[in-house]
């Protein structure tokens, strides 16, 4: 085995992504899936640090990996919202039954 | 003058016009009063203006008294106008007196008469609207007015014959009359067509010289008769030929096939003994003062054109001699007073028709007059009878009404001995006239015909003398027989006035009954016969300029133009022989109780020795079963016979074409239903299959749209970094 370079990040953060998206596409409620966009999000920040890391070495990687964070708290905070609106309005958060897009 | 001739009619029309549209509400708040004295004062009021219009002809100076009315134009062609126009010369001068004269004294009989009737203002209404198409008919300026009267005459009579029509005998009495009209119409109608037709142009440019000076052809009476003074015209006319007969015979023939039907010859008298269904008041306006004289107005009216016909003139005076012996005889032995006096009435129209058929205008119309008196006096006298009796008709239940009824019974009185022909009163001079004139006037075409006009009409004078005095010794005479009449006969609504109690009735019924007795006296003197020379004959001279064109064909036979001795002779003929009818009815009905078995009791002991004589004219000659049999069973069966073929062949035709369309509709049908809409709606089915299939991707549910958005992200990067 190598020393860890770049390609271990680059893996770390498809697995995350894989299990982010699996998350989003299996789970019923919508806090978890709530919670597997938040994988999602994070395994796009290892990319920017990773890459950040071994390019050029300027910060700009971590900066906009912030920004995302700052990003996904702020959009957590609207999701939950609306997940307490979908509560109130159908007394449960199970999002297949929430298919009212189709009409 | 001239200018309110238009009145005359205009007010009974107005009466009928106001009581149709608000009698019916008048009669339910107001009573009967406010709608006889309407109906009443509108007829009296053309009297009036009949009057007036008389005097002022008279006063015109000239052979030629005319007062024309024109109103406004209805036909224009070219040289051809057909006004709306009315005209009274010395003939319908005296027809317009006779009609408003005693239409009047109707009207007012009427009131007493239709007393307590439901349909009090429709009685009225019809009543003043028969006046009105009369005085049409007889005022009418040329043909197509007349023809209005003529068919408005023809509606009236149908209206009131079956005024009471919830009785289906009234009803169909009035359909009859209708239709029998409506025969002698279509001749009518006929003969006017060919006439005009046979008028050949006589207004255009290349006929003119025949109107001489005439602008416009109106064909008016009065340019016809120019026309047919007109000798040139005449040849012409004569001939002209329609299927090879001369016009000249076939105008005036068909002409007087409506005048059989109007004035009730043979053989279409057959609608008037049966119009006795209405009131008798119908009965007397239909049978004295107007419809039935209108024939022999027509003929009288077109004189000109009739006696350029020798042979018509025969078939006229055949017609009328027939029909006045023939009704005669089955007057004989009637028991209803009303069939009595309506045979009666076919029989003296016989006469006036012998008049017009002679070529004896004015005697005609002479006739017309007076039987317009005595006629409309016996049935208003027998009408004050029936209801004297309850109305009860039979007169073997009657008798004994002499000093029940007396002013009845004086009116009824006189008027009989007039019609039976009793030397002074008015029915004498007439029927002695044209009695006279039809033995004495030459036939150009039968040189025995006078004497057999002359012997039929004798013996229907005879006749008629007899069943006048056997109507009026039934009715009057010996005690009353009221009391025999089978409970079944006798009307049930009557029942409380009580069956014995017989009383005179009221003044509004006796008053016109004692006019009329005084005119059906008196009215004689204006025509006195030429005997006696001191005396002139006033109506004769006052009818001469119309029928001047028609007196030059028209002469006395050779060496009778100055035999008195003759005259005297036939008029005590006539004389003798209705004192003969006088004693035989007396003898045999004067205080006659009518019991089957009495030895005394001649007509009983008569009719069972001629029993089947009595049959045969009692059922009036079988002539209705006849009509019935040759006529009406035939029209059923062709009618039958058109029913069977309009419902096999017309309507099979009808059905096969629609079967066939039927089919090929089904076929069109399925073109349309499988091949049209199957493309359309195959087209429809593909798209929406399709949409089904696509439209499930939809699922509204997030994570599908992941799952597809990540396979797609994933079968891109396959794509390209690995395949490619």
């Amino acid at each position: 085995m190598s020393a860890i370079g770049l390609n271990h990040f680059l893996i770390l953060a498809t697995t995350l992504f894989g299990l982010g998206i699996f998350i989003i596409s299996t789970r019923k409620n919508v806090i978890a899936i709530l919670m597997g966009i938040e994988l999602v999000l994070n395994s796009a920040n290892i990319n920017f640090v990773a890459f950040s890391r071994y390019s050029n070495g300027n910060i700009d990687g971590h900066i906009f990996s912030i920004f995302v964070i700052i990003l996904a708290a702020a959009e957590t905070v609207v999701g939950m919202a609306i997940v307490l609106m979908l509560f109130r309005r159908y007394k449960h958060v199970n999002a297949t039954d929430l298919d009212n897009l189709k009409q | 003058m001239a200018k309110y001739l238009f009145l005359i009619p205009l007010f009974p029309l107005i009466g009928a016009v106001f009581n149709a549209l608000f009698g019916y509400s008048i009669h339910k708040k107001k009573g009967e009063k406010p709608i006889h004295w309407l109906a009443i004062l509108m007829p009296v009021a053309s009297f009036v203006v009949a009057v007036m219009v008389f005097v002022n002809l008279a006063s015109q100076s000239g052979e030629h008294k005319l007062l024309t009315n024109h109103l406004f134009e209805m036909v224009n062609i070219e040289f051809v106008k057909i006004n709306m126009a009315f005209a009274v010369d010395q003939l319908s001068a005296v027809m317009i007196l006779i009609v408003t004269g005693v239409g009047s004294l109707i009207h007012i009989y009427a009131v007493g008469y239709m007393h307590g009737d439901e349909s009090y203002w429709r009685f009225f209404s019809y009543l003043n609207i028969f006046l009105f198409a009369m005085l049409l008919l007889v005022m009418g300026d040329n043909l197509i007015v007349m023809f209005f009267g003529w068919e408005g005459v023809g509606f009236a009579s149908y209206a009131l014959i079956g005024f009471w029509y919830k009785d289906v005998n009234n009803a169909s009495a009035g359909m009859k009359a209708f239709i029998v009209n409506r025969i002698g119409d279509f001749g009518f109608l006929v003969g006017f067509f060919l006439l005009f037709w046979g008028l050949s142009g006589a207004w255009t440019e290349v006929g003119h010289h025949y109107v001489m000076g005439e602008e416009h052809f109106t064909i008016t009476f009065t340019e016809l008769h120019k026309l047919f003074a007109n000798e040139e015209f005449v040849n012409a006319f004569k001939a002209k030929t329609f299927m090879g007969v001369s016009l000249a015979t076939l105008v005036p023939l068909l002409l007087f096939v409506g005048a059989t039907g109007k004035s009730a010859q043979i053989p279409l008298y057959v609608w008037l003994p049966d119009a006795m269904a209405g009131p008798t008041p119908v009965s007397a306006l239909i049978h004295a003062a107007t419809m039935v004289t209108s024939g022999v107005y027509m003929i009288s009216r077109l004189n000109f054109l009739f006696s350029i016909s020798p042979w018509v003139m025969v078939v006229i005076t055949g017609i009328g001699a027939l029909t006045a012996l023939f009704a005669a005889s089955i007057a004989l032995v009637q028991r209803d007073i009303k069939k009595v006096l309506a045979y009666s009435t076919v029989s003296q129209l016989g006469y006036m028709f012998i008049a017009v058929g002679t070529g004896a205008y004015w005697a005609g119309i002479f006739h017309v007059m007076t039987h317009a008196f005595f006629k409309a006096l016996l049935f208003m006298g027998a009408g004050s009878v029936i209801m004297g009796m309850h109305h009860e008709q039979d007169m073997f239940y009657m008798g004994g009404l002499r000093k029940k009824m007396p002013k009845t019974h004086m009116t009824m009185l006189l008027a009989t001995i007039s019609i039976a022909g009793l030397p002074g009163l008015a029915g004498f001079f007439s029927k002695d006239e044209i009695l006279w004139k039809a033995f004495a006037t030459e036939n150009q075409a039968i040189s025995w015909w006078p004497y057999l006009v002359w012997g039929m009409g004798a013996l229907a004078a005879l006749f008629t003398s007899f069943y006048m005095f056997r109507l009026y010794f039934m009715t009057f005479s010996g005690e009353n027989r009221a009391d025999r009449i089978p409970v079944t006969t006798h009307h049930g609504d009557d029942e409380h006035h009580g069956h014995h109690e017989i009383k005179e009735s009221p003044s509004s019924v006796t008053i016109p009954l004692m006019i009329l007795a005084f005119l059906a006296t008196f009215a004689g003197y204006i025509g006195m016969p030429h005997l006696f020379h001191a005396l002139p004959n006033y109506l004769e001279h006052w009818l001469e300029p119309v029928f001047e064109t028609s007196t030059e064909h028209i002469h006395l036979r050779h060496g009778l133009e100055h035999s008195l001795g003759l005259e005297w002779g036939l008029m005590t003929v006539s004389i003798v022989l209705a004192f003969v009818g006088f004693f035989v009815a007396k003898r045999f009905y004067n205080n006659n109780p009518l019991i089957e078995d009495d030895p005394n009791n001649i007509p009983a002991k008569l009719k069972k020795k001629f029993a089947m004589f009595h049959e045969i004219l009692f059922q009036k000659y079988f002539v209705d079963e006849l009509y019935f049999f040759f006529v009406v069973n035939n029209l059923l069966r062709l009618n039958n016979l058109l029913s069977w073929f309009d419902g096999k062949i017309i309507d099979g035709i009808v059905n096969n074409v629609a079967l066939v369309v039927k089919i090929f509709t089904f076929f069109a049908g399925a073109i349309d239903k499988y091949i049209v809409d199957g493309m359309v709606k195959g087209v429809g089915n593909i798209v929406f299959t399709l949409n089904r299939r696509v439209a499930a991707l939809q699922t509204g549910r997030i994570q599908t749209y992941v799952i597809g958005m990540s396979a797609g992200l994933v079968l891109i990067i396959i794509i390209r970094y690995i395949l490619l």
